[in-house]
């Protein structure tokens, strides 16, 4: 336990005073931040705020993810999301459980505006995505790094250009994605795999390939999407171990998941969703705790899997 | 950056798409073929429609022994009619000659010239020409005849010829417009679909630019490129053909056959451009466009 095999400690992180998720990211990943991927995110930058969330609790860190009173209703009558009302906070990571159709999806599908909220109000970083125009969507959905059940690679792409697109999109230019790309192949243990092509990788790889493109902007807000809904529970173990780097690391995670086991081993905050209700929002005990490593996360899942 | 890496993304698409690529290529190629055989049949036809059109004329007959001065009186009047496009004296002398070239046994049995001089009056439409009769010889109700100028002897339209000729090629002239509508509109949905094909396959792909955060227009690009590099292969195979078709086929027979050489038809650089612009612009447009409705995500 002593031995520190952590990548990313947060340490040097609370070190940084923060002014914004977006400042908490150099962190992460050195000094080679693209500069390409910052200037989008100029949206997320928020009030000045307390250094760590957990340092200075009273300071209420910023809000990432706000939903007042949003309902979503798909066609006549037929109910996506009632009056979802909940804030997510910089550097939480909440788990959005449910049954299917209880509104998990839509809660992901309006977070990336797939979908605009029929009533209500959803602000990511305090702004109205109501207000974002068409054309400027893209430019709002590179703040976000979205991962899917079924993985939605590239086909007819190597690891290396999968993950490389999501740069390329932002107008990296080969040097910079060239610099980023190492530490993020490293994080997601995929630094063998770089010419391989998404049919030629396990689900567990495919789905660390989605996560490693997903986190290659380095945005302050990651959704997964039942990330492990495919994937036997060892593998699992190991995609939510790199969600929570990922989230130890800064970033604000939301998960939608039905594998209520595994949701509550995690010990994190649940928000739980009935027929596009929420009927339940707890903090599940993680706050106010000793943190654990990714490591002892693992043991631990492992531990209660078994 | 940016063009080297559209550039670079398209020719991958294509590399990975071979098929529907080929697809693609292929209905631009035939279509490109069949429009580019197409215009210039047009043009012979129309072109050989008007040349018989050109020939209704109405001939006005001087009675024989016409001065100088009546001549010169009879073409003022008859330019000055309506309808009238152009005006041709034909002396007696002269038709003389030509009629006897044509027919040199005949003439020298009757030995002497038995033809008046004429007015080959030209209708400024062939529809006119029995507006233009009328104008030049009216009868009265009393069957009295009240030539418009004492020197003519007789107006003469071809009535029967006039009518056939006038309406043959008007139903050809329908027929051909009718079968280049028919052939532009296929040529577009056909391209469009194999366009619309390919890239239907390719929506999951789109589907997840979007997701990463790719403009659209960041996503267009390499597939108007690809449509771009398409068309043109397409159009310039089509070309190929062409000009194979036209150097062992069309110019050998063109000394032979008067509608292949006519002078006011399209000429071949011209062809050219005109079919290489369609099947780039075609397609290019085409797979921007297409790729709109799979963009709304």
């Amino acid at each position: 336990m002593g031995t520190r095999r952590e990548r990313y400690p947060p340490g040097p992180m609370a070190a940084t005073d923060a002014t914004s998720l977006e400042a908490a990211q150099p962190a992460l990943s050195g000094s080679t931040h693209p500069p390409a991927a910052s200037e989008p995110s100029a949206i997320f930058t928020g009030p000045r705020r307390g250094s760590h969330p957990r340092a200075q609790a009273s300071a209420r860190p910023a809000r990432v993810v706000e939903f007042r009173g949003a309902s979503k209703l798909y066609g006549a009558g037929d109910v996506g999301l009632e009056r979802a009302t909940f804030v997510i906070r910089r550097q939480e990571m909440v788990f959005l459980v449910g049954p299917t159709g209880s509104g998990k999806s839509t809660i992901m599908r309006l977070l990336i505006k797939e979908i605009e909220p029929s009533e209500g109000r959803v602000r990511v970083a305090g702004r109205d995505l109501c207000e974002i125009p068409r054309q400027k969507i893209p430019f709002y959905r590179r703040n976000l790094g979205v991962v899917f059940q079924d993985f939605k690679l590239l086909p007819t792409r190597t690891v290396y250009d999968n993950i490389a697109y999501a740069l390329q999109v932002t107008g990296a230019s080969r040097k910079q994605i060239r610099a980023t790309l190492p530490e993020i192949l490293r994080l997601t243990g995929l630094s063998t795999k770089l010419h391989s092509y998404p049919h030629q990788l396990s689900g567990g790889e495919q789905q660390r390939v989605a996560i490693a493109r997903a986190f290659a902007s380095h945005p302050p807000l990651l959704l997964a999407d039942e990330p492990t809904g495919n994937l036997d529970p060892e593998t699992s173990i190991g995609i939510m171990q790199l969600l929570y780097r990922i989230n130890r690391a800064g970033t604000t995670v939301i998960i939608a998941s039905h594998d209520s086991g595994m949701v509550d081993r995690m010990r994190r905050r649940v928000i739980e969703l009935r027929r596009g209700r929420i009927v339940r929002d707890e903090a599940s005990g993680s706050y106010g705790g000793r943190e654990e490593s990714t490591d002892e996360l693992g043991e631990r899942l492992r531990r209660e899997v078994a | 950056m940016r063009p080297a890496f559209f550039l670079k993304e398209s020719l991958r698409s294509m590399r990975r798409n071979v098929v529907p690529s080929f697809a693609a290529l292929a209905s631009v190629l035939v279509t490109t073929l069949v429009l580019g055989v197409f215009i210039p049949v047009v043009q012979a036809t129309n072109g050989a429609a008007d040349d018989v059109r050109k020939r209704v004329l109405v001939d006005v007959d001087l009675l024989s022994g016409a001065s100088a001065a009546t001549v010169a009186r009879v073409r003022a009047e008859l330019q000055g009619a309506p309808h009238v496009k152009s005006v041709q004296f034909v002396s007696k002398q002269s038709g003389y000659e030509r009629q006897r070239k044509l027919n040199p046994q005949a003439f020298a049995l009757i030995g002497y010239n038995p033809l008046p001089d004429i007015f080959r009056v030209t209708p400024d439409r062939p529809e006119n020409s029995g507006a233009l009769r009328a104008e030049l010889d009216q009868s009265s109700p009393l069957g009295v005849r009240l030539v418009s100028d004492p020197a003519i002897a007789a107006v003469q339209n071809r009535q029967a010829q006039t009518d056939r000729i006038v309406s043959a090629t008007r139903v050809i002239k329908i027929t051909m417009a009718l079968l280049a509508a028919l052939l532009v509109i296929a040529s577009v949905l056909l391209v469009s679909n194999t366009i619309r094909l390919s890239l239907f396959s390719r929506r999951r792909e789109v589907e997840v630019m979007k997701l990463v955060g790719a403009t659209d227009w960041f996503i267009r690009w390499p597939f108007v490129l690809e449509g771009l590099f398409l068309g043109a292969l397409g159009g310039a195979g089509a070309v190929a053909l062409l000009a194979v078709a036209k150097v062992t086929l069309v110019d050998p027979l063109a000394n032979s056959v008067r509608l292949i050489s006519r002078p006011d038809m399209i000429g071949f650089p011209l062809l050219i451009a005109i079919l290489m612009a369609c099947a780039v612009g075609v397609s290019a447009a085409g797979s921007g466009i297409s790729l709109r409705r799979f963009l709304r995500i």
